[in-house]
């Protein structure tokens, strides 16, 4: 059998590919992040929670309304970019004009209150949710037996993270966004309807977050506790990337999900520590971040 | 750090006799008390008042919210358990290692968190502490899930039985009256003005000549030992250390105690401990969702009650005076 490193192929391909998946998730996650932070100024600590609703929705969906994977691909997100958006419209708002650690202490009791209420109903052990017919299987690619859900995760969040990319970098709308996280006043001045659109981008933000969360929901079970396990990591990946950049944290969501994922070969014990020490390296190497360009 | 730099600054002259009445009206109370409630109750909660109040030094004196306080409580409470258990020292030693314990990680965690800002600082420090949950997690020592339990308490400089209720009582209530003492005492010091005028205005602090990292390491390294301490003694308390001390829930604890209280007061941790430990109690028999309750409180005290009970009662006394 083919070794590198003294590690069979297989083995190294099976975990490598756990590392891009979780990557897409850290990049989804830390990508809707920048996206709220820049233009609110607000670290939103119950994205976490936003994810674990959004698997949640997913799994009522199915078993409530007999809804598939497919409508709750679509339906989920929205509802969570509802939620999203009622819940800044009706309090984050308030907090603008602050200090922005009150954004992270309000989002935090947020994301206790999501967490505990769903923990207070569904219990803490986790619900299965099946693939979808059409991505059950696995397609072998010659090194590798490739499970195709997998594959489309990894597909449909590159496609999610490159479309985000590409809205706030080519269209108009993203246009308004980038200026008024430069200066909003001047963009308001402008007749650009601000308060609309940091309703929107916080939708959008919680959104992104929720499809995380389907996609999430079949590779694993649908828990309470899978958002807050989530947060803290991406919350390291953001230090580490920098939230000033998009790009950024797309890329370091996926590096450092890949060096979680050859970590686990090569040294198993420190594979849920790894991201936390690489951002004490940077962070003495360079503690602006490898994108950043600190305030 | 000179001594020039110290005089400088104006101390206030008139010596205020509040805060001597408040200390003496805190030993009287802490002296009568124990007849009316339950004293394990009463000694948990003065745990829980100094990690507040270690807490708000870092928070309300030097502008600093660390999100992974739980690291220095629960990494103390892990180290005086073993020291009890396994080298079966007298307790002030097992709790003094406790408190270097959490002293070291707060050199460290400090080192790395104040080389950013703001929400990043609190993003670092939460990130640290959740690696420090991974690797009590994973260490023999802690026994996992089950955590150390099933030791004595030893008896206090080898002569005192720590196992009788009120022995253990006055000594917790010793230690965490002194320590109080001690955080006001750095408060109202030169180095605590520094401290405030860092909170205030960081870069003005800079380019009157202070080294703000110096300073903003010593609140931490301060506040984390002191944090040490409130674990230390818990564990004594309780006997027993767990995972639930290390973890992110108990950092975002001491931060709703201190701004339910009233952040960059010195009663207001005092108060905020208090409503959350007997919040906690009550909800525990009551079967609500202590989470849930807990988080809906944040919301509403960061939406409505930014100054925290005590803080806004001072303002309300400030705004009468004119």
């Amino acid at each position: 059998m083919t070794t590198i490193f003294g590690v069979a192929l297989p083995v190294l391909m099976g975990q490598l590919l756990i590392g891009l998946i979780n990557g897409s998730f850290y990049a989804l996650l830390s990508l809707g992040l920048a996206v709220i932070f820049g233009l609110l100024r607000i670290v939103n600590f119950a994205h976490g929670a936003f994810y674990m609703v959004g698997a949640f929705v997913a799994w009522m969906l199915l078993s409530y309304a007999g809804v598939g994977y497919w409508g709750a691909l679509f339906l989920a997100p929205l509802a969570v970019g509802v939620l999203g958006m009622v819940i800044e419209r009706t309090m984050l708002r308030a907090l603008y004009g602050l200090d922005h650690l009150y954004g992270l202490l309000f989002t935090f009791g947020l994301a206790l209150l999501l967490e505990g209420g769903f923990r207070h109903f569904y219990g803490t052990s986790g619900l299965p949710y099946a693939a979808p017919e059409a991505l059950r299987g696995a397609t072998n690619l010659g090194f590798m037996v490739l499970p195709n859900y997998r594959g489309w995760v990894v597909v449909a969040s590159l496609v999610l993270c490159f479309g985000t990319w590409a809205i706030i970098e080519k269209t108009k709308v993203g246009a308004y966004l980038r200026a008024a996280t430069e200066n909003s006043t001047l963009v308001q001045a402008f007749g650009v309807n601000v308060p609309l659109l940091l309703t929107l981008t916080y939708g959008f933000g919680c959104a992104l977050a929720g499809i995380a969360g389907v996609l999430a929901a079949p590779l694993f079970q649908v828990s309470p506790l899978m958002g807050s396990n989530i947060i803290i990591v991406v919350f390291a990946v953001v230090v580490i990337g920098g939230m000033g950049s998009i790009l950024g944290a797309i890329v370091t969501g996926y590096m450092l999900g890949i060096v979680e994922g050859l970590c686990k070969v090569f040294y198993p014990e420190a594979a849920n520590i790894v991201v936390f020490v690489i951002m004490a390296i940077v962070l003495l190497l360079r503690p602006a971040g490898l994108f950043g360009k600190d305030s | 750090m000179s001594a020039t730099h110290a005089d400088t600054i104006i101390m206030p002259t008139r010596k205020s006799p509040v805060p001597v009445i408040s200390f003496a009206g805190l030993v009287l109370a802490l002296v009568i008390l124990p007849t009316f409630v339950y004293p394990v109750f009463l000694m948990k909660l003065l745990c829980f008042v100094l990690f507040a109040a270690a807490f708000n030094l870092l928070l309300g004196y030097t502008g600093l919210l660390s999100f992974g306080h739980a690291a220095f409580f629960g990494g103390a409470a892990y180290v005086t358990a073993h020291a009890l258990k396994v080298w079966q020292i007298t307790p002030e030693l097992a709790i003094l290692a406790g408190v270097v314990t959490a002293i070291v990680l707060g050199v460290i965690i400090g080192v790395l968190a104040i080389r950013r800002q703001g929400i990043y600082f609190a993003m670092i420090t939460l990130a640290m502490a959740q690696m420090f949950y991974f690797f009590c997690l994973q260490a023999p020592f802690t026994n996992g899930e089950d955590g150390i339990q099933g030791f004595s308490r030893g008896n206090l400089f080898g002569i005192i039985d720590l196992n009788e209720t009120m022995n253990l009582y006055y000594f917790i209530a010793a230690l965490v009256v002194l320590s109080l003492i001690l955080i006001w005492r750095i408060v109202y010091s030169p180095f605590g003005q520094i401290l405030r005028a860092i909170r205030e205005n960081e870069q003005r602090t800079i380019s009157l000549g202070y080294s703000v990292q110096r300073f903003k390491l010593g609140a931490f390294v301060m506040s984390a030992g002191l944090s040490g301490l409130a674990g230390a003694l818990k564990a004594l308390l309780f006997q027993f250390a767990t995972l639930a001390d290390v973890a992110w829930q108990m950092s975002g604890e001491v931060i709703l105690m201190t701004l339910i209280g009233g952040i960059g007061t010195m009663a207001g941790p005092i108060v905020g401990a208090g409503v959350l430990v007997g919040m906690q109690n009550f909800l525990a028999t009551s079967g609500l969702p202590v989470t849930m309750v807990l988080g809906g409180t944040f919301m509403i005290c960061v939406l409505l009650f930014r100054r925290g009970i005590v803080g806004e009662i001072l303002h309300l006394l400030e705004r009468r005076k004119g």
